[in-house]
């Protein structure tokens, strides 16, 4: 028995030590970073003086301050709230109904299925994302057909380029398959007698699917939205190539301050609070999952 | 006269591409019967509970319930409920919510679902898991609640696939007990799917042996044990052991069969008409046969053989003795151990002679 639960500790260090190291501690160093001053060519300033042999520590709380006392950046992540909400309930509403018809389909297909569901991970995230924009493009055959239809109508032209819709359109696209895996692997393993007995019992189509499936695959649904939700949150890429200027999320304020700015600890602080949003959604939805 | 005859089952058969699943089975099911279909597995006594409930249609035939057809009607609108071989109790729901779904579905007030909800715990004897889950179960809870849930709404009909497959043997029994009293206190027609002939005989009114589809025969348990029409009944209730031979002669119930290696033997009080020359079995059920080191013939009704133990079984109250005769032939015979103190009167090698009564034995076709 020593022996064995021995081996079970030695099993699991690899990985704790990987998370301490790659997770932890740098969540930790962002935090003391955002109470730092930035140093005069980018990077930090020293967090203590060595003064007439005296020690002082040269730490602020302005970059905290600086987040609260304007409502730009509350804005922003609102704003990317509001898009990684509209992305997760999209990817729901349409990987919910694909993830039941795979996994209520013969082994055979299933397998295929789930292959094609997968297809789009082969070829590179950046690779797809240039790809939605030539279809985007006002040069575009999509455009330009979409155009041509309005102005048959006596409706102006519309650039799908550079617009909240384009954005949504492809950050539902990268994240779809994110959503239907677990919620695939959460109703394939639903016992198919309970929606038989449902049916003996009076239920009709709508109502077995409301009062049975429906509740029954709520960590599937809890799992699939915090794999959609938490990277949309921080998406900085897609708004980047799709967005234009009025697309910027708060991952794009981020980066920002890391790469142009060169103001670390305002970054830290910023990503301080992304993280602490995520963690939040994370709980809440795990807490939801678990209910009966 | 009145009419008593609730579910009808004409020529229904069902094909799974060139399997034949049903083959023109036709049953007629009493109002308040305890009925079970028995058969081996794939012999179709499923896929007929499954074709009643609607969750599958019959390639041909019909069914009705109260003389009209209730095939055009999908499951939820048949007044009938069927108990799972896992019970499918809704596992995230209460206990109490699982019994109150079917009167949900029916639309019943609130007030009423909840006193008849607590009604059907009470009869079922347990009150107290309302708020219980049904993981926090025993096997024998769930069963209970499974069929609180099936009854609350007072089906014409309740159909139970295999409902005491996933019991031990102890709490089997206790069930079965249960299942008879309930059956016998609500009245309402059960149609009991099972493969355990053992049950088959304990739990029901009537039996329908089936095999590859179709209906073997349609009896009573007593008169299926003791007079099956056929040897594959013969060999499926019960243990039996089966004689071949051929049929000499038959005056009024009186048959003379010379059985194969043993010659021939009286057989009486048989309700078949069999012509001279053909063949037939024997069926005599090991209780049947008498055993012990010398057996003075008593009269002349009784056949008569010498042979040899050749294995034994001891099964505590009893035990089984297999009897080489003189032919090689093997014949199972049974024995109370009523000695106490005792474990076998024989041994392995022991001389033996077997006895039976004419009457002790039915003649089947073969």
């Amino acid at each position: 028995m020593q022996g064995k639960s021995w081996s079970k500790y030695l099993l699991s260090l690899p990985p704790m030590a990987y998370l301490l190291i790659f997770f932890a501690a740098p969540t930790l160093i962002m935090l003391f970073a955002s109470f730092r001053y930035p140093g005069e060519y980018g990077g930090l300033a020293p967090w203590y003086v060595h003064e007439n042999g005296r020690l002082t520590f040269d730490l602020t709380l302005e970059n905290w301050q600086r987040l609260l006392g304007t409502d730009i950046y509350l804005r922003l992540f609102v704003k990317s709230i509001g898009y990684a909400v509209t992305a997760t309930l999209v990817c729901m509403i349409m990987g919910y109904p694909l993830a039941l018809m795979i996994a209520r389909s013969s082994r055979k297909s299933r397998d295929l299925l789930l292959l094609l569901v997968i297809l789009p991970f082969w070829s590179n995230f950046l690779v797809r994302i240039y790809a939605w924009m030539i279809i985007f493009s006002p040069v575009g055959a999509l455009t330009r057909m979409l155009n041509g239809v309005l102005d048959l109508f006596g409706a102006g032209p519309v650039t799908l380029m550079y617009s909240p819709t384009a954005m949504l359109v492809c950050l539902v696209y990268v994240h779809l398959p994110f959503m239907v895996l677990p919620l695939y692997a959460n109703l394939e393993k639903h016992d198919l007698d309970l929606l038989d007995a449902a049916q003996d019992l009076g239920a009709g189509k709508w109502r077995r699917f409301w009062l049975i499936t429906w509740p029954l695959s709520l960590s599937g649904v809890t799992a699939g939205s915090i794999l959609v939700f938490i990277p949309v949150l921080g998406m900085f890429a897609i708004p980047d190539l799709l967005g234009g200027t009025d697309g910027i999320m708060i991952g794009n304020v981020i980066k920002q301050q890391f790469m142009e700015s060169r103001d670390w600890p305002f970054g830290s602080v910023l990503s301080m609070v992304l993280t602490v949003t995520a963690v939040a959604v994370v709980l809440l939805g795990s807490r939801l999952g678990q209910r009966r | 006269m009145e009419i008593t005859e609730l579910l009808e089952i004409v020529d229904v058969s069902r094909h799974f591409n060139a399997f034949v699943a049903l083959d023109k089975v036709s049953l007629h099911i009493e109002a308040g019967e305890f009925f079970t279909l028995l058969g081996p597995s794939g012999c179709g006594k499923t896929t007929l509970l499954r074709l009643i409930a609607g969750f599958d249609q019959p390639d041909g035939g019909d069914i009705l319930l109260d003389g009209k057809s209730i095939l055009a009607a999908p499951p939820e609108r048949r007044p009938l409920h069927t108990i799972f071989q896992n019970y499918a109790l809704f596992p995230h729901m209460t206990v109490a919510e699982n019994i109150a779904f079917p009167l949900r579905m029916a639309g019943i007030a609130k007030k009423e679902i909840k006193a008849r909800v607590a009604q059907a715990l009470e009869d079922v004897r347990l009150p107290d898991k309302a708020r219980h889950y049904p993981d926090a179960l025993s096997g024998g809870q769930k069963q209970r609640i499974a069929i609180a849930r099936a009854l609350v709404n007072r089906p014409r009909l309740l159909l139970l696939d295999e409902p005491l497959s996933a019991l031990d043997a102890k709490l089997r029994e206790q069930m079965q007990i249960e299942l008879i009293n309930l059956q016998k206190d609500i009245g309402i027609t059960f149609i009991y799917v099972t493969h355990d002939q053992g049950e088959a005989l304990a739990l029901s009114h009537r039996i329908a042996v089936m095999d590859s589809g179709k209906i073997v025969q349609v009896d009573v348990p007593e008169r299926l044990y003791g007079f099956p029409n056929s040897r594959f009944v013969a060999d499926f209730i019960g243990k039996c052991n089966l004689l071949a031979g051929l049929v000499r002669e038959q005056q009024g119930d009186d048959v003379i069969v010379e059985l194969d290696g043993l010659g021939p033997v009286h057989v009486c009080r048989s309700e078949a008409k069999f012509a001279a020359g053909s063949r037939c079995a024997l069926t005599l059920r090991p209780e049947k046969i008498r055993i012990a080191a010398a057996i003075v013939k008593s009269t002349d009704d009784e056949s008569h053989f010498t042979g040899h133990v050749h294995d034994l079984l001891y099964l505590g109250d009893v035990t089984v003795y297999i009897v080489t005769l003189a032919n090689g032939l093997l014949l199972e015979a049974l024995l109370a151990n009523s000695a106490s103190g005792r474990t076998n009167f024989f041994e392995v090698g022991d001389q033996v002679e077997v006895a039976w009564s004419c009457d002790a034995g039915h003649l089947v076709l073969d």
